[in-house]
């Protein structure tokens, strides 16, 4: 009886992250997915919906062969569309390098601080968190605008004469993306880092390798792993990212979040928004498993 | 001739004054904080010895190897490698190579691609490298796992890739620390002697880090026993077993009875001690103290005798005890006499024969006796 219990427990226990995916991705993605196959309408909610539970299984598979994808059609014709998707990926892949320029300098000086100071370090990488997210990028604008600490600081140092415009440009957007998804880059490639056999990087001195070839040969690429996790981080919420490029971008400023925002919003478009984030989700999909990937082979190293 | 014990060859390179060592350690000291790692020791080790550096864990002989190596300084002192002073020179610049006690293999790179770090380092042609790591792997004798990863290997083959890598550059000098450590027992008395084998073979100096008495007394030329970041003795494995300069030598080192008394005769290479165990002792060997010191003297238990009879030459040392305890360990019989003021002395006996006639039992009375070459007065 008791084998049986622990049976039944250890087999619910695996199916609770399968039930987890299943009502807070699977279930909302279809709920999504439905919205952009249906047609907008003045109603509340604003679309008719192409099937309902009303129609029972045969009205399901019935009106299977009457789905038409016009607002995935749409998406194409617009050029809007894709220069927004375009766009938002390059802009995530430039903050994404920038945050990797400047997160895996801060990552390697933390692990190679005095133990003592490590903790300090980390928290210091974290207390951002404690704060809104909102206000930090609110608080980028009093920095950034033209009468801003910075402007006036530079200024004051005689550096410039005319306050530069940073704020509603795509600087301030790589700034604030970065500054935002910093955290994200530092942390796991520090955690990669810290837990490097010092041993190995002597080991490589021993056979003659100086300090930089040693680094390239042996720490940086056992460092991958969390390079790889650090980007995908950025990444993925960089390319869906709408506060920032509202806030801090300008009307130029062309990303799919902001985008789906105006459809969703401004337009009431439910069911081109349920396209554009459809076709936003199948984009990330692709590096979300070259991520798991990457970290399925770590794994296999690590053995 | 007499000598101490089996010497396994005839290289003698400390016991000729003309001889310049190749490395020297001079009054090294190193410091972390307020604690002393190493306290200004002075050390000579000579071209192609196998010397080992024996202590209990925490006595500094790793630090003495990693200043070798380049990546410790010293706090004070200098080291001398082949008549050159290495202070200024980084580790990836001295000519010696470590194997290191965790193995430090690059697990992100095959067996074949470790072993050829170095070689790519100095910039060796493609070619020369291949057959050089084909001969390492053949040393070794790992030739089927060149390919592979070095999670995919067992414990002795990491090992070896470990050695193969640190001697593919044909360092001047060796470095190992515990080089055994993690091995089982078979396999540690086989590598043993493999290692041993190597170093003849290839002509090197080895220098090799254990806390293992047997390890050190197998392999080694001459042992350094530290303690506390001090060298207490630096002698051969025969001359530690059987001549130990001091009581921590004497007791760090196999089983010993150490017998307390106080020099009342002494001179002409002949020591007399009145010993507090019941018995005066005739030495001639050891240490000489004046008159009136209290020292100690360490007999090996295989040094002494056990009989029911009073040795009938009355210049013989002998003291009467109780059996108290008799251990069989199959090739030899350890005897646990009691003398008179409880003090309990080792003796062990080979079992040379299988049939014993009339053997000793507990609680017999019985002599122990030894002859005046068989221990040694000890310096304190
Ligand atoms: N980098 C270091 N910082 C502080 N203490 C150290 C350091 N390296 C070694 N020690 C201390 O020095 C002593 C000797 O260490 P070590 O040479 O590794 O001993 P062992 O003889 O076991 O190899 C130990 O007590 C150790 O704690
Ligand atoms: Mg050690």
């Amino acid at each position: 009886m008791r084998n049986l219990g622990s049976a039944l427990f250890s087999r619910l226990v695996i199916i609770v992250p399968y039930v987890w995916l299943l009502f807070f991705f699977l279930v909302p993605f279809f709920i999504v997915f439905r919205i952009s196959l249906s047609t907008m309408a003045i109603a509340q909610p604003p679309y008719v919906p192409v099937f309902g539970f009303a129609d029972g299984l045969s009205g399901f598979i019935g009106k299977l062969g009457e789905l038409h994808f016009d607002n995935f059609l749409w998406l194409t014709e617009d050029a809007l569309y894709i220069n927004a998707y375009l766009s938002s990926l390059w802009i995530a892949g430039v903050s994404t390098i920038l945050a990797l320029l400047i997160g895996y300098p801060v990552a390697y000086g933390m692990a190679k601080a005095p133990r003592a100071l490590r903790p300090t370090l980390l928290m210091l990488v974290i207390l951002p968190f404690w704060t809104s997210f909102l206000i930090r990028v609110y608080a980028w604008i009093a920095i950034l605008k033209p009468e801003g600490l910075l402007n006036q600081f530079l200024m004051g140092i005689g550096v410039i004469n005319d306050p530069l415009i940073i704020i509603n440009t795509n600087w301030a957007l790589y700034i604030g993306i970065v500054y935002s998804y910093l955290p994200f880059m530092v942390l796991p490639i520090y955690s990669t880092l810290e837990k490097l056999d010092h041993s190995l990087i002597e080991a490589a001195q021993d056979l003659g390798a100086p300090p930089v070839s040693a680094f390239w040969k042996i720490t940086f690429p056992l460092s991958v792993p969390g390079v790889v996790a650090g980007c995908m981080l950025v990444f993925i919420p960089a390319v869906g990212e709408f506060v920032i490029p509202d806030l801090l971008g300008g009307s130029q400023t062309l990303m799919i979040g902001k985008t789906l925002w105006n459809e969703f919003n401004a337009n009431r478009d439910w069911p081109v928004s349920a396209a554009v984030a459809t076709i936003l989700l199948l984009i990330l999909v692709v590096p979300i498993v070259f991520f798991q990937n990457a970290q399925a082979k770590a794994e296999e190293k690590g053995r | 001739m007499k000598s101490l014990g089996n010497t396994r060859r005839s290289f003698a390179p400390w016991t000729d004054p003309d001889a310049t060592p190749f490395i020297t350690f001079r009054n090294v000291t190193k410091t972390f904080g307020d604690f002393t790692a190493v306290d200004n020791l002075t050390l000579d080790i000579y071209h192609r010895e196998f010397f080992a550096l024996l202590g209990a864990s925490g006595c500094g002989k790793s630090t003495l190897l990693r200043m070798l190596a380049g990546f410790e300084k010293p706090t004070s002192g200098e080291i001398i490698l082949d008549g050159q002073n290495i202070a200024g020179i980084p580790p990836y610049r001295r000519p010696v190579n470590m194997m290191f006690q965790s193995y430090a293999l690059f697990p992100h790179m095959t067996v074949e691609s470790n072993i050829g770090f170095g070689l790519r380092q100095d910039g060796m042609p493609k070619s020369q490298i291949a057959e050089r790591v084909a001969q390492m792997l053949k040393l070794v004798k790992l030739e089927q796992f060149a390919k592979r990863k070095p999670h995919q290997l067992s414990g002795g083959q990491r090992q070896r890739v470990a050695l193969a890598r640190s001697l593919a550059k044909r360092p001047k000098v060796l470095l190992l620390d515990e080089p055994l450590g993690a091995l089982d027992k078979k396999l540690r008395e086989e590598t043993q002697f493999e290692l041993m084998d190597l170093q003849q073979e290839l002509g090197l100096t080895f220098v090799v880090v254990t806390h293992d008495q047997e390890e050190a007394m197998t392999m080694a030329d001459r042992i350094a026993v530290m303690s506390h970041g001090e060298v207490i003795q630096v002698a051969t494995p025969a001359e530690i077993y059987e001549a130990p300069n001091s009581r921590f030598v004497a007791d760090f080192i196999g089983d010993v009875n150490i017998l307390e008394g106080k020099v009342t005769a002494s001179g002409n290479g002949r020591v007399e001690l009145a010993g507090a165990d019941g018995l005066t002792i005739r030495a001639a060997s050891g240490e000489i103290p004046a008159n009136g010191v209290s020292t100690g003297f360490a007999i090996r238990p295989e040094k002494l005798r056990v009989d029911r009879a009073a040795p009938a030459d009355p210049g013989v040392n002998a003291v009467e005890g109780e059996v108290w305890d008799i251990g069989y360990l199959g090739d030899m019989t350890v005897f646990h006499i009691r003398l008179a003021n409880g003090k309990v002395l080792k003796a062990s006996m080979l079992n040379a024969r299988r049939e014993v006639e009339d053997p000793i039992v507990y609680d017999e009375k019985v002599w122990v006796s030894f002859d005046e070459t068989a221990g040694v007065v000890l310096r304190d």
